[in-house]
Parts: structure tokens; sequence; C-alpha cells
């Protein structure tokens, strides 16, 4: 085993971490250290951006260059910082709340622009910090203290977002699946632009078990699907279970039974350029189909900051100006003596 | 401070120029007496073609003419302010007539292989190819006015010969014409023929309306500068001259500019300007709205670029936000508002001086930031670089107030020598600090912390919008720290100071009174003030561009005389703030809130009201 240059207590740093006893977060903070020392990308060269609520604290854990932010901003602080400083690695930190309700539009539009970060989006579809509201991820008719007698409206789901922004890489996981976890942030480092990370976070206090009728390990092997890249679509207790096309559709079916045979069964291509197949396994739910976790979709195209510093350099060698006073004089100027 | 008056507020020279057939003299002949029924004199020159059956489109074909309008109008004026261009011959014909920082106005739908080579261009770029750097109003004259006419039942070519109204309708918008009198003048003209007079009413007013949409705008003023110092000398608008101060303030401070901004009029071309000086290295990135943009520029501080914001008085509001964000973290940050009429969306080409309180006290909390303004066209260079000056010096959101007068209006400006502006020190961590070094930790002097650039070895840190502790920056609840923070940075800001340079008083120094400005409205002040000692009322003058803080020396100057006049474009925010900060001082205002620039008179006559004479 190639020897690491760091170790995950490198990305901590001295501050306590004040989450509740039980909250989600604590596993993808835990996950990230680990990540992060897995990368390899020295401290002093990673940063990490947050916008407000519980999982936007988490930059006050990190031992990088940090910005605990404002509410719903953290995707355009991140954007800004990408391009000023190019050579750092950017971590975004948002909530459901901040990236998708107050910070929506930033959120698509980072997605569209595809500059090169990594936001982890944590979706515990509550609010948290300011007591146990609903989010824009809520279900219709959750119950909340602003929504006493269950909300009116349909939520997002954050990765038809994504692609309905043109995303091209969109990752899931949640708190409790550690090791996916890890894969995902570090796939989602490796791509080069904005790096969708979704992961379903547990609030102990406000929502607790939201996600329990998919994640709880009784049904989480016949209620997700774990996707890698080049490998069957396969799921359940024993992978006895997979996913085949029917029609424009996908459809699970049990391997061996009522003709199916593993020949039938699909294998994922997350480099694909088309996200056709992408967004219907994005948005199966863990009903009649499984929640798919894993990088759904990782495929490379030009970032923003990359095509940004190419075109300044490319004019700049055109132009061939030393300083502003070289262009002035270029222009259309005359003396007095 | 070089002296500059306004000079030719009270006249405006226009010079519509077509194919002879293209009913150029029509035109003008309407904006002649249309503006002499406001009451402005009016001086005009026609301009025919020698040969007045020259081919359609041709060099020779080119007919013009030219209208001086306005006060104390004696001739049509040698160059003019506006040139409108009905295709390709008639720009190359009349260009030569434009003045320096004047406005060209052409029907880009004529600016066509077939028009280019009819006038013998060599290149399809005719903008180009002629040198032209004055701005450009670019409109497709002739498919707006045959869309307007879609349902009249005009045929192709009658459509065609609506086109000069068109352009007049965007004049009449540019020059504030109502065009109540044009289409009294066109009835008139086309009594006989009602379809025709119908069909050029809908004209003129989309041609009105054009203008409007596209928020097109010209200066009608020009100041100039008038103590010529030996140079190289270029003509400058002020949203340019800013722009270029940014740039010098970037190579004299060894940081990347770095701008997130979203189009707003009137402050647009600075994010232009600042687009096309990628070739300077510039990164200037059209964010999805105000707030991104200047949350752009602040994650772009943090990460250790000069890092600037443009936007006029809506977007202010909506940064509001960030700019206390900025506050907290203590980053170098610049704003710049070139300031236009509200309240909500208002004016929007027009000018004002309305959003001081907004740029002082529009945020949440106790979040004290420097607040600097432009005096003209020119000083926008010498006030962005101080802007970017005092936020890397200091550590601290700046926030520069230009208008929609000195930011559209244009002037000479003295290209300055490499050396001639300082260096800007960048507050880096000291070496001998590396290893003790904590985010708050601040110089004894200027009370400002250091800017530890990402990417640095050793430095990492966190910082945020959470009241922190005055030394580590660790998240802090204490009440007692977060007084002696709110302190900390009120009394950093008030020590910027001792590092401006005093206010100076011009005219009558030793009056009794003293005739104070703002920002935007110097040219007119100092001009008032000077025709006033002319006329045997001596007063002093002075003109503010440190805001907050204020000079060390105002209270002193204030304190001087015995009546204080604060003149501003609106219903009194400085003289409130001057007189909230020294009581005791006697403050007398002249305002006015029209989306106007003062006119001369109007301060000569409010000043001696003031004194009774």
């Amino acid at each position: 085993m190639e020897d690491l240059k760091y170790i995950p207590a490198n990305f901590k740093s001295d501050q306590s971490v004040r989450w509740c006893p039980g909250c989600g977060d604590h596993a993808v903070l835990n996950v990230l250290h680990k990540a992060m020392a897995s990368i390899g990308v020295a401290p002093h060269m990673t940063a990490v951006i947050s916008g407000i609520g519980c999982s936007s604290r988490l930059t006050y854990y990190m031992n990088t260059y940090g910005f605990h932010t404002i509410h719903g901003r953290a995707a355009a602080i991140a954007t800004g910082f990408k391009v000023a400083n190019p050579e750092m690695t950017v971590w975004q930190m948002s909530g459901d709340g901040d990236g998708l309700a107050i910070g929506g539009n930033h959120f698509i539009h980072a997605v569209r622009r595809n500059i090169d970060i990594n936001m982890i989006l944590f979706n515990n579809k509550i609010y948290g910090l300011t007591k146990g509201q609903y989010s824009p991820t809520s279900a219709r008719g959750f119950v909340s203290k602003s929504s006493p007698y269950g909300t009116t409206e349909d939520p997002f789901i954050p990765a038809e977002l994504v692609f309905g922004a043109r995303g091209n890489f969109f990752a899931r996981s949640f708190d409790v699946e550690l090791k996916t976890t890890q894969e995902i942030l570090e796939e989602a480092a490796r791509h080069k632009g904005t790096s969708v990370c979704e992961i379903l976070t547990n609030c102990v206090i406000f929502n607790h078990g939201i996600h329990s009728g998919i994640t709880d390990r009784e049904v989480r092997a016949d209620r997700t699907i774990h996707l890698r890249h080049g490998e069957k679509m396969l799921f359940g207790k024993d992978n006895e279970k997979g996913l085949v096309r029917d029609g424009f559709l996908l459809k699970a079916v049990e391997v061996g039974k009522d003709g199916y045979t593993i020949d039938d069964v699909l294998v994922h291509d997350a480099h694909c350029e088309s996200n056709f197949l992408h967004q219907q396994l994005a948005m199966m739910d863990g009903q009649s189909l499984p929640l798919a976790i894993g990088v759904i979709r990782d495929y490379d195209a030009p970032t923003y900051n990359e095509s940004l510093t190419e075109q300044v350099a490319e004019v700049r060698a055109k132009k061939g100006f030393d300083s502003l006073r070289g262009m002035i004089l270029a222009g259309e100027t005359w003396e007095v003596k | 401070m070089e002296k500059t008056s306004v000079k030719s507020l009270d006249k405006v020279v226009v010079r519509f120029s077509g194919d002879s057939g293209d009913g150029m003299q029509l035109a003008g002949n309407i904006f002649t007496n249309v503006s002499a029924g406001l009451g402005n004199s009016v001086s005009t020159f026609p301009d025919y073609p020698a040969d007045m059956r020259a081919p359609q489109g041709s060099l020779s074909g080119v007919s013009a003419f030219q209208v001086s309008v306005g006060r104390g109008v004696h001739t049509p004026g040698d160059q003019c302010d506006v040139l409108v261009a009905m295709n390709p011959a008639a720009l190359k014909r009349n260009v030569q007539f434009l003045k320096p920082g004047g406005v060209i106005i052409i029907d880009t739908d004529t600016f066509n292989a077939d028009g280019l080579s009819k006038a013998q261009y060599t290149t399809d770029d005719a903008i180009k190819e002629l040198g032209i750097t004055a701005q450009v109003v670019e409109a497709p004259i002739t498919s707006q006015t045959k869309a307007a006419l879609a349902d009249s039942g005009l045929d192709n070519k009658a459509m065609l010969k609506c086109r000069n109204i068109f352009a007049l309708g965007l004049v009449c918008w540019l020059f504030d014409r109502p065009l109540d009198g044009a289409l009294h003048l066109l009835k008139n003209k086309f009594a006989k023929k009602p379809a025709v007079f119908e069909a050029n009413a809908k004209v003129i007013e989309a041609g009105y309306n054009f203008g409007h949409n596209v928020h097109a705008s010209v200066s009608t003023y020009r100041v100039e500068t008038e103590s010529i110092v030996p140079g190289v000398y270029t003509d400058i608008n002020g949203n340019t001259a800013t722009a270029w101060g940014l740039i010098m303030a970037s190579e004299k401070s060894g940081r990347p500019l770095f701008l997130g901004s979203y189009p707003i009029t009137p402050a647009t071309d600075i994010l232009h300007e600042l687009a096309k000086r990628k070739d300077l290295g510039v990164k200037a990135c059209q964010m999805e709205d105000e707030i991104a943009g200047v949350c752009s520029a602040i994650g772009a501080s943090f990460a250790g670029n000069l890092a600037v914001t443009s936007t006029s008085g809506p977007g202010l509001a909506l940064k509001g936000e960030g700019i206390g964000l900025a506050v907290m973290a203590e980053l170098p940050l610049v704003v710049i508002d070139v300031q236009r009429s509200g309240p909500s969306t208002g004016l929007p080409t027009k000018t004002e001086q309305t959003d001081l309180m907004q740029a002082l006290y529009g945020r949440n909390g106790e979040s004290p930031l420097a607040v600097v303004a432009a005096t003209s066209p020119t000083d926008c260079f010498t006030m962005a670089f101080e802007s970017c000056r005092i936020a890397v010096e200091h550590m601290t959101p700046v926030i520069l107030l230009t208008d929609a007068f000195i930011g559209n209006g244009s002037s000479a400006w003295r290209v300055p020598e490499a050396d001639e502006y300082p260096e800007i020190k960048v507050r880096h961590v000291p070496a001998e600090l590396h290893d003790s070094w904590k985010p708050y930790m601040r110089d004894e002097k200027t009370l400002s912390r250091y800017w530890a650039i990402p990417g640095t070895e050793g430095l990492m840190h966190r910082i945020g919008g959470l009241e922190k502790d005055s030394v580590t920056g660790a998240i802090s609840n204490d009440p007692v720290n977060h007084e002696r923070m709110v302190n900390l940075r009120r009394e950093k800001i008030a020590r910027i100071a001792d590092d401006i340079p005093a206010q100076e008083v011009l005219c009558a120094e030793d009056s009794d009174t003293l005739l104070v400005g703002w920002g935007g409205t110097y040219g007119h002040l100092y001009t008032a003030a000077e025709d006033l000692c002319a006329e045997g009322v001596p007063v002093a003058f002075t003109q503010f561009k440190y805001i907050n803080p204020l000079p060390a020396n105002t209270g002193d100057i204030l304190r001087r005389y015995k009546k204080v006049i604060v003149a501003e474009l609106n219903t009194g925010m400085f003289a409130d703030y001057l007189q909230a900060k020294f009581p005791d001082v006697n403050i007398f205002r002249i305002n006015k809130i029209q989306g106007q620039p003062f006119m001369v008179r109007e301060i000569v006559d409010g000043v001696k009201s003031v004194l009774g004479k």
C-alpha cells in the first residue's frame, strides 16, 4: 500500500465539535478528514467554504483555509475564490436550505458554469438551526413548526436540479454509509468541474428517522443500489436483483426469474456524455426502484475557471500590453508640451 | 485638486446624417423646432450633398443636418456631441465632425456587406476601420421601424421612409424632449395624409421607447479640465476612469484584479471595460445576480485578489448583507456605486446623490466602513485607486460613490506616469509572526488585521460572519468581547482619517460663508462659487471626497464660517451627516432632486437667497 502524505488528524482543527450527539454530520466530518488525507492535497492548499446552517459549521472543524459565510451564498463565494486562486482545492458545505432555498440561484448557476469546486449537500430535509421548519426537500404534506397542517408544496429533488442545470458530476450517499461517502468524496475531488455530492443526513432532534425507510439496516439492501462505473447494476442482500431496461423506463427484476438473465442487467456508465440514463437512475426513490448511491454521473467538460484563465492568457498574449499605461498609449492620445 | 468646470452644460450639438433620401433634414428640423418650443435657442446647419442624385448608400449621396440647441447658442457648433448615422456612408463622411467623448447612433441594419461595400469600406467592421473609440449606440433602426409598422398596411418603401422618425424618437429620448411637440409638428406636416402621420406617430414612439428600453444615455454635459499639465492626454469618461483606476491599483499592489458584477444602468460600462481588460489580466466575472457579484468578490478577496464589485443603488441594496460579511471578516473589498435616481427602479439613467445614507448605514448591526466619492470623470480614476489603497492597507470594505453624471460624462485626462501613484502595501503576515500569528491580530497603528493569503503554508485559518474572539478569531459569544470588537471595527475606520489628505478650501477662504458639496457636483459648485465671488458675493468653497471618515480638519474648517451652505442632489443627507457630527455649525441647505445635475445658476441663486442678497 502506498504511503499517504497526510493522516486525517492533519485536517482536524482544534475546535470542539458542537453538533448534537447522534447528528449525521459527525459521520460526514470524520469521513471528510479521511478522504482529504487520502486525496493528498495539503491542508494549506485546501479551502472549505460554507453558508449558514448546522452543516455549514463544519468549516470550523477543518485545519484548512476556511470561510463560514452568510446564508445561501457559499456557492457564489466559492466561485470567486476558485477563480481568484485556482491552485487551491475548494470544498463547499451547504445544507438543503442553504443550498436549495435561499441559495438556489447560486447553486444552479455554479453547476451551470461548471466551476471546479466540490459541493457537499447535507440533505436532512429540515431546518435544524432555526429549530424545525420544513425545507425545500421536505415531502408534500410534511408536518413541521412552520407547516402544522402539512406543507402544500412539492419538494425539489437535488439531482433533478443538478441535471436541469446541466451538471456533470452527481453522487449520493448517506451518513451511516461511511465507505460510500468516502468513495464519492474522493471521486468528487478527482473530478474537474462542479461536483455535487448529496449526503442524506439524519437530524436526531427535529427530523429523526426521515431517511430510515431507506437507510435502516433491514431494508437498505433492497431499497438502495450502489452504482459503480463499469459494473452491473445489481442490488439486494446477495446481489440477486438487477436493473433492466423496460422500454424507455427502468425496471427492477430478480436475476434468473421471469426470463431475465445477468446479461439483461445494465452496466453503469458514469462517464457517458448523455445524461438520459443518469437522470433516471438519480430519480429512483427507494420505493418501486432502489435509491441510487455512489457516483451516478461523472463526465469531463471544460470548467469555468480553466476556460477563464486560458482566455485571459490568450488575449494577454495577443495584445501584448505590458501595463495599463502601455494599453492606454496604444489607443487614441495627444500630447501637450 | 485640478480645476475643472462644466463647460458645454447649456448647449448640445446633434448631427443627423444619412442618405439624401433618408429625410435627415426633416428629422433635424423637427428636433430643432421642438427644442425651440421648450425655450432653447437654436442654430442649424443643413449640409446637403452636392449631387442630389448620387446612388443610394454611396459616399457622395450623404446628407446631414446639424443643430445646436441650448442657452446662448449663437452658432451651429463646429463639432457635434451626437452623430446619427443612418448608414455606413454617413458614418464615414461625418465621423470627423464628432467631438472627443461624443456619441454615435448607428442603424446596425445598414452595416451589412452591401452597405459597407457601397461606402467603400475594406473590412467588415466599420467602427474599427474608422478608428472610432467614441461610445456607439447600436440601434436596429430599419428592422425596428418595419416591426412597428407591421400592421400598418404600408408597403416596404413607405415603411422605410419612416426610419428618420425612429432616429428622431431615439434622440428625443436621449435629450428629454417630450414627444408631444414632435407629434404636433408631424401632424401639421402630414395634415393631408393621416395614414402617413399615424405611421410616423407610431415610429417616433417606437424610437423613444427603444431608448428607454435599452437605457440609452448620453451625457449632455462636458466637464473640461483647465489646468493643462504637460503630458500625454486621452479622452476618458468616468466609468472607464474608474475601471482604469482599479487596474492601476492592481499594478501598484501586485494583487490580481477580480471583478464580480451584474449589469445595471448606469454602472455597466465598468463591467464592459474590465471585461475588455482581460488583456491586462483582469478576471471579470458576470455573475448571476448582484448578490453573487459581491459574494464572488468577497470569495476572491479571501483568496488574495484585489476584489471589486460594481453596481448602482438598487444593487447596493442587494449587496448589503454581503458587505456586512466583509466588514466582519475584515477583508479588503471595493464596492462601486454609480448613483442613479431612486427609490426602487426610479429614473435609471438619471443622476442623483441619494445613496449616501445607504452607503454609510445600509447594513445590519454596527458595520462601519470607508466611504469615498469622486468629483469628476477624471477624479473617478484617482478615487478608484484610493478606494483600493484604503481597502488593502486598512483591511476593510470601501464604498466608492460616483454617479450617472460623472460616470457617463467625459473629459480630457492626462495619462499618469508609471511612478505617479504610490505602491499599495499589502499587509502580509510578518514572517517573524508566522508561528504565533492569529487571524485577528492587529497592526497597532491602523488596527487592521493581516491578510493571510490562502495557499501559504502554516497560515491556515477560519473566518466568518459570526462574532469572533478579538485575537484568535474563534467564534465567541462573550458579551464583553462583542463590544470590544464593535469598538475595534469602528476605531479602525476612524483611524483612516490619519491616512487621507486634509480638506482644502478654495475661492474666498476668508469670507463668512462656506459653500460645501461632495462628490460629482464639484464642477458646478466650483463654477458657482467663482461666479459669486466675481459678482461681489465672496464665498469660500470646499468639496468632500472622503466621507467616512471625514478628513481630520473638517470640524476646524466648518467652524470657521458663520454660514455653511451644503448643496447636494438629495434632500439633505450630507448636511444631516455633518450636522450630527458638528452640532454647533450653522448649516443651510440647497437641494435638487430632479434626476438632473445642478445648474450653476441654481447654486448662485440659492446661495444669494441664504445670504438674503
